[in-house]
């Protein structure tokens, strides 16, 4: 098994590799050894800038920065970038269109033990809902790095999402390549079509191959981009395989379950099934036990691809 | 006053706009752009200008008749204010209207880009100027001292922010909806170089801003001592005017006091 590694750390290293782009400048509040922008900070330490325990001015004068052809990383813990720093995201970076990238570390349940206060299970749904913003949650540490290759060029707002648990490499397939707003297919399949974003791609890796064993071909797209959407590759699934189930480490309501939805009822309406947080804060404890606990694993996603079967053959 | 003029006469037009927030702040945005700020106005962009945010981003009122009276756009784009089919929002709009350095509304956002724009040139080592208007209501918001705890602990000489204290917001006067207190005094224990001038006399606003320019190793606020809905006899120090449109009696009151101000200043 491939060494796991958390999607916050493949960024950090990346994000330093960039740095020799002098137009990169980082700001963090307070908790670059966790976001793992420190890295960068201490290699170039004139384009960092610690703003102390204040999102909301740091995501503003990230505004002002990217007016003077910086490009701007801001870090937050997820729920304090995307929760917090809302209005200052929505109003001070994407309404005049800044080409600021908004990182939002330790996302979703698989916090862990800090609890439901840090646990954000909304910030896609969040960033998702504003104009001309870029959702983006890589499934593992070699994505992230291509990942922020990628925002990096792209011109405008983005939000990235990222982890703060290990987990495999599940995107090391042939033919890889990162493209924002392109799902990637990790397996082929043509019974049910599984559609997972962030560490949920490594479930849905996982259910195939155990839906594999009782002779289920589920087709498993890895969602990277959550905004635009591929919706070519929803709706070729859905025409291909007749029925989807979604997961996600996020609120079922908003997140990657509700853009998908949202496609399929207006293009192509199949049975699918929601796998993520059921509309429910979360709570301390460890990382697997909570996801296992929220009903978000590998196991949860068969039952729902059975389900999802037994429903299109009737 | 051709500011107030003009800018009145947008609202006419507009049937809304904040006039009285406007009207306060008319003599430090004439001192700015017509005096003080190193603009090129067919040149909107040019990268070693000064720049300018209008924090309270509600009062385009003044920002947008001074913008075209400076020779960024033409007048006529006035008639299109809060219009559908024209691009003069009602909060100040950075991506379609020349001259506009940010875009705000949400309030106390435009101080934090202030101070990023700040920091940002230093970083390109530019010798230029970033000037912020805030109004004495908005910084009830806590990410104006967010932006005043970094820009000081920065020593961001370059940021002189400037608060339009006319004692009025929405809903009735600061002291009544929530006391800001000593604001001298809380400005300097941030770090800030604070002068306390008369936001209506040109010529000491103009010398506060020289003193401003002048001081080295700290950011500046100017504490501009205003009167909401300036000119207007009948707007002054009142909260209804905040966001109010005249009738057309009203509107008649109004330039016929403009007007003979501006005849007596000899315009």
């Amino acid at each position: 098994m491939a060494e796991k590694i958390a999607t916050r750390h493949a960024y950090g290293e990346s994000l330093e590799k960039l740095g020799e782009d002098p137009r990169i400048v980082a700001l963090d509040t307070d908790v670059s050894t966790c976001t793992m922008s420190v890295i960068f900070g201490k290699r170039y330490p004139d384009r960092f800038f610690n703003c102390g325990i204040a999102e909301a001015n740091m995501i503003g004068m990230a505004a002002g920065l990217s007016t003077f052809g910086y490009i701007p990383f801001v870090h937050a813990f997820a729920m304090f970038m995307a929760g917090r720093g809302y209005d200052q995201i929505r109003n001070s970076i994407c309404y005049p269109g800044l080409n600021v990238k908004c990182i939002g570390t330790h996302a979703g349940l698989s916090v862990g033990e800090d609890g439901a206060t840090h646990q954000c299970v909304e910030d896609i749904a969040l960033m998702r809902a504003i104009p001309g913003m870029t959702v983006i949650c890589p499934a593992d540490g070699k994505e992230t790095v291509e990942a922020v290759r990628a925002i990096a060029r792209y011109q405008g707002p983005v939000y990235l999402r990222l982890g703060r648990l290990a987990v495999e490499t599940v995107t090391d397939v042939d033919g890889y390549t990162y493209q924002i707003g392109k799902a990637v297919q990790l397996r082929q399949g043509s019974d049910v079509a599984i559609i997972a974003t962030g560490l949920m791609a490594g479930e849905a890796v996982r259910a195939a191959d155990m839906l594999k064993e009782e002779g289920i071909a589920a087709r498993v797209l890895n969602m990277h981009t959550i905004k635009p959407l591929d919706e070519e590759a929803v709706l070729k699934a859905a025409e291909e395989t007749g029925c989807i189930v979604t997961a996600e480490e996020h609120n079922v309501m908003g997140g990657l379950g509700g853009t998908v939805s949202e496609v399929l009822a207006e293009g192509c309406p199949v049975p699918m099934r929601r796998i993520g947080v059921q509309d429910r804060f979360g709570r301390s404890g460890d990382a697997r036990e909570l996801l296992k606990q929220y009903h978000i694993c590998a196991e949860d996603i068969c039952l729902a691809a059975k389900k999802v079967i037994v429903q299109k053959e009737k | 006053m051709d500011i107030r003029i003009t800018g009145l006469k947008m609202v006419q037009r507009a049937h809304s706009g904040h006039i009285g927030g406007a009207f306060s702040m008319s003599e430090i945005m004439s001192v700015l752009y017509f005096d003080k700020m190193n603009i090129r106005p067919d040149e909107p962009d040019w990268e070693d200008r000064d720049r300018f945010v209008l924090s309270k981003g509600h009062c385009t009122v003044a920002l947008y008749p001074t913008l075209a009276l400076r020779g960024f756009f033409a007048p006529e784009l006035l008639d299109t204010f809060r219009k559908i089919d024209g691009h003069l929002s009602g909060h100040a709009e950075m991506r379609y209207v020349p001259g506009v350095d940010m875009s705000t509304g949400s309030l106390g956002q435009g101080f934090s880009a202030a101070v990023g724009m700040a920091l940002g040139a230093k970083l390109r080592g530019k010798d230029l100027s970033v000037y912020a208007v805030m109004g004495d209501g908005e910084i009830q918001e806590g990410q104006i001292w967010e932006a005043c705890m970094f820009a000081g602990a920065q020593k961001l000489d370059n940021l002189i922010g400037i608060v339009d204290s006319n004692k009025v917001q929405l809903d009735g006067t600061v002291k009544e909806v929530l006391d800001t207190g000593d604001l001298r005094q809380k400005f300097e224990s941030f770090g800030f170089f604070v002068q306390s001038v008369d936001g209506h006399d040109v010529e000491a606003f103009a010398d506060a801003i020289d003193r401003a320019k002048a001081e080295k190793g700290r950011p500046s606020m100017i504490i501009a001592d205003t009167v909401k809905g300036k000119g207007i006899s009948f707007m002054e120090g009142q909260s209804a005017w905040h966001g109010k449109t005249p009738d057309e009696e009203q509107f008649k009151t109004a330039f016929a006091e403009l007007y003979q101000r501006a005849e007596e200043l000899g315009a």
